[in-house]
């Protein structure tokens, strides 16, 4: 009995840290008990999406990229780095279903192992994105006053750098460009979007009563941004977020490809790409299949974010 | 509306001071020096180097360094490359091409994106409409470097309809690098005109119009399309600006000697003055259409007021 009460507790513990899970505790404030069943923001908008056949099919690709990234070993038990000159260029056939590259390495080994890199950078530079313009964004929508002139000149600042060109001209500037460096270049060009749309998004819901009254009642404004208007101002910058996992990844391929971002010996999607330039009308297959696993990547995220928008929009139930 | 104008104009000055510190900022950071680079392997004069190094101010602190360059630009002068040449040279040499590239982008986004997102919609639900949404949907995912070699290949080097590299064969020469440039934009130009137009089609007017009898022709084409295209042209407005900084991919894949291929070696040659200035022209472009499309609303939706 006892122990089962200490392990309901410390589930409850991980559930409260967990990303999802908080959120929507934390929106579970203001849900309602219905028939058993709850009703908040992300409650029905999961329950949209467990029915939803496209967010279904995005999801299921993003997990297969997931998995790719974590245990490539699952999907190709060649070793990508193990390379026959002998076998240079040669094309599709037979056990290796994408051909051999310009070394004689197997294609389709190499572009699995690609798979990390990509969702790496993805999701660690929209993470961290996503912590930078959810705290500068409420700050300057709910203090307003001066912090809200710095922070949003600063992001105007920011935002009128042309995102590729500044990415060229930093990362020029570093030496050795691994998944590290890479990614914080994007996250320091790229957060202000977010920042935006976080601010905005706060601003909608200041004014609402229920934060009035908290107000009223005395809450410190630490409690008023935690428990109050975040919960409620999230939504769109969780949608955006989503989509933007799919945009830094075909970023990151686009830096690597200019030969600004990842460095051989990284295997890479953007650097197989750049390698194939030389020789798309000779071997074509270098081009097309990292291209695809890239395309694909991104659509899912894209259509994944889609699909949220649509589930969390109240007006299109 | 002319106060309303000033003060934006106003407003656009501390963001371009800052921006251009912070691009100035960056290529001051980037390691090497590059008057030895110039000179490659053979030894220079003692003599020459340092009185190049002064000639660039490259021996000043970093806000010394940016504040000749501002006094400088504040009277137009772009400064010069380490070769001597004249940065304003440089750029009119390469602007206009980067600029008939956007324009062509943008022809296309207009004539395709806008019909596309016009059958879409009319035809709600229907095999067209489904048919916009996948392909710009699929648009949206193939990364632009992706959609040029791909291209490319397919109908430049394999069917030859399309010149593959270079500008050599006149106004033919952009309408491939302009398509790529433009798909992104316009896949979003065709949702757009679709999502705004299907709004406008369920307004009251449009019920007016149909029921006083005008064709459909009409009432989509001259009632609902000319209310619905006001976001359209806000979006292509801001596009101009982008799709300039966007070109240095775009450039460099078909080889059109253009504006971001020339920033993109400059970068390489740590050439700063060149990055700087074209980095600056860029950002008042970007800034400057931005204004524009602000103007122009006023002039496309009556009920909006400047104070």
């Amino acid at each position: 009995m006892s122990e089962a009460k200490k392990f309901r507790a410390g589930s409850e513990g991980i559930g409260a840290r967990g990303g999802e899970e908080r959120v929507d505790a934390a929106a579970g404030g203001e849900a309602v008990e219905l028939s058993g069943r709850r009703a908040g923001l992300w409650a029905d908008a999961w329950r949209e999406l467990r029915h939803d056949p496209l967010f279904l099919v995005a999801g299921f690709v993003v997990l297969v990229f997931v998995a790719m990234a974590a245990f490539p070993g699952l999907f190709s038990s060649v070793d990508p780095r193990a390379c026959d000159l002998s076998r240079s260029l040669a094309p599709p056939g037979g056990g290796h279903p994408f051909g051999y590259d310009l070394l004689g390495c197997d294609y389709y080994a190499r572009v699995v192992h690609g798979a990390r890199v990509s969702i790496a950078i993805g999701v660690l530079a929209t993470g961290s994105t996503v912590v930078i313009a959810v705290v500068l964004g409420s700050l300057a929508g709910y203090f307003r006053g001066p912090v809200d002139t710095v922070i949003s000149r600063l992001t105007d600042v920011v935002f009128g750098l042309p995102f590729i060109l500044g990415a060229i001209v930093l990362l020029s500037v570093v030496g050795t460009r691994g998944v590290l460096e890479v990614g914080l270049v994007l996250v320091a060009l790229g957060w202000t979007t977010m920042t935006r749309l976080m601010r905005s998004s706060v601003l909608s819901v200041v004014n609402a009563d229920h934060v009035s009254a908290a107000k009223a009642l005395g809450a410190s404004d630490a409690r008023i941004l935690a428990t109050h208007v975040l919960p409620n101002a999230v939504a769109p910058v969780m949608v955006y977020a989503t989509i933007y996992v799919g945009i830094v990844i075909a970023v990151e391929a686009t830096l690597s490809f200019l030969g600004v971002g990842l460095q051989l010996p990284a295997i890479s999607w953007g650097l197989m790409i750049s390698d194939a330039q030389y020789r798309i009308s000779e071997a074509p297959h270098l081009l097309l299949f990292p291209g695809l696993f890239l395309s694909l990547t991104v659509l899912s995220f894209i259509l994944m974010g889609d699909a949220l928008r649509d589930a969390l929009d109240p007006k299109l139930r | 509306m002319l106060r309303y104008t000033l003060r934006r104009l106003l407003q656009t000055v501390p963001v371009l001071i800052g921006t251009t510190f912070l691009v100035f900022a960056m290529v001051f950071a980037i390691p090497g020096d590059p008057i030895r680079a110039m000179a490659g392997d053979r030894p220079m004069a003692e003599g020459t180097y340092l009185a190049l190094r002064d000639r660039y101010n490259l021996d000043d602190p970093l806000l010394v360094q940016y504040g000749k360059y501002m006094g400088g630009l504040v009277r137009g002068d772009f400064g010069e490359d380490f070769n001597g040449r004249e940065v304003a040279d440089i750029m009119a040499d390469r602007f206009p091409i980067t600029i008939k590239l956007a324009l062509v982008a943008l022809a296309f986004e207009m004539l395709l994106g806008i019909l596309a997102g016009v059958l879409a919609a009319v035809r709600r639900k229907s095999f067209m409409d489904s048919l916009v949404l996948v392909t710009t949907t699929a648009i949206v995912s193939v990364p632009t470097f992706v959609l040029g070699f791909t291209l490319q290949l397919a109908v430049g080097v394999k069917l030859g309809w399309f010149p593959i590299a270079g500008l050599t064969e006149g106004w033919r020469s952009y309408l491939l690098p302009g398509f790529v440039l433009g798909a992104l934009s316009l896949a979003y130009v065709a949702r757009l005109t679709r999502t705004s137009l299907v709004e406008n089609l369920r307004a009251d007017y449009v019920r007016t119009a149909t029921a006083k009898g005008a064709t459909r022709r009409r009432v989509v084409g001259i009632h609902a399309l000319r209310n619905s295209l006001i976001p359209v042209v806000t979006f292509l407005g801001v596009d101009l600006g982008a799709l300039m900084g966007g070109a240095i991919v775009t450039e460099g894949i078909f080889n059109i000697p253009g504006i971001g291929q020339q920033v993109f070696l400059s970068v390489r040659a740590q050439e700063g003055p060149v990055v700087v200035g074209i980095v600056t022209a860029l950002v008042l472009v970007f800034v400057l259409a931005n204004l524009a499309v602000d103007l122009l609303y006023g002039l496309l939706d009556p009920r909006i007021r400047y104070e």
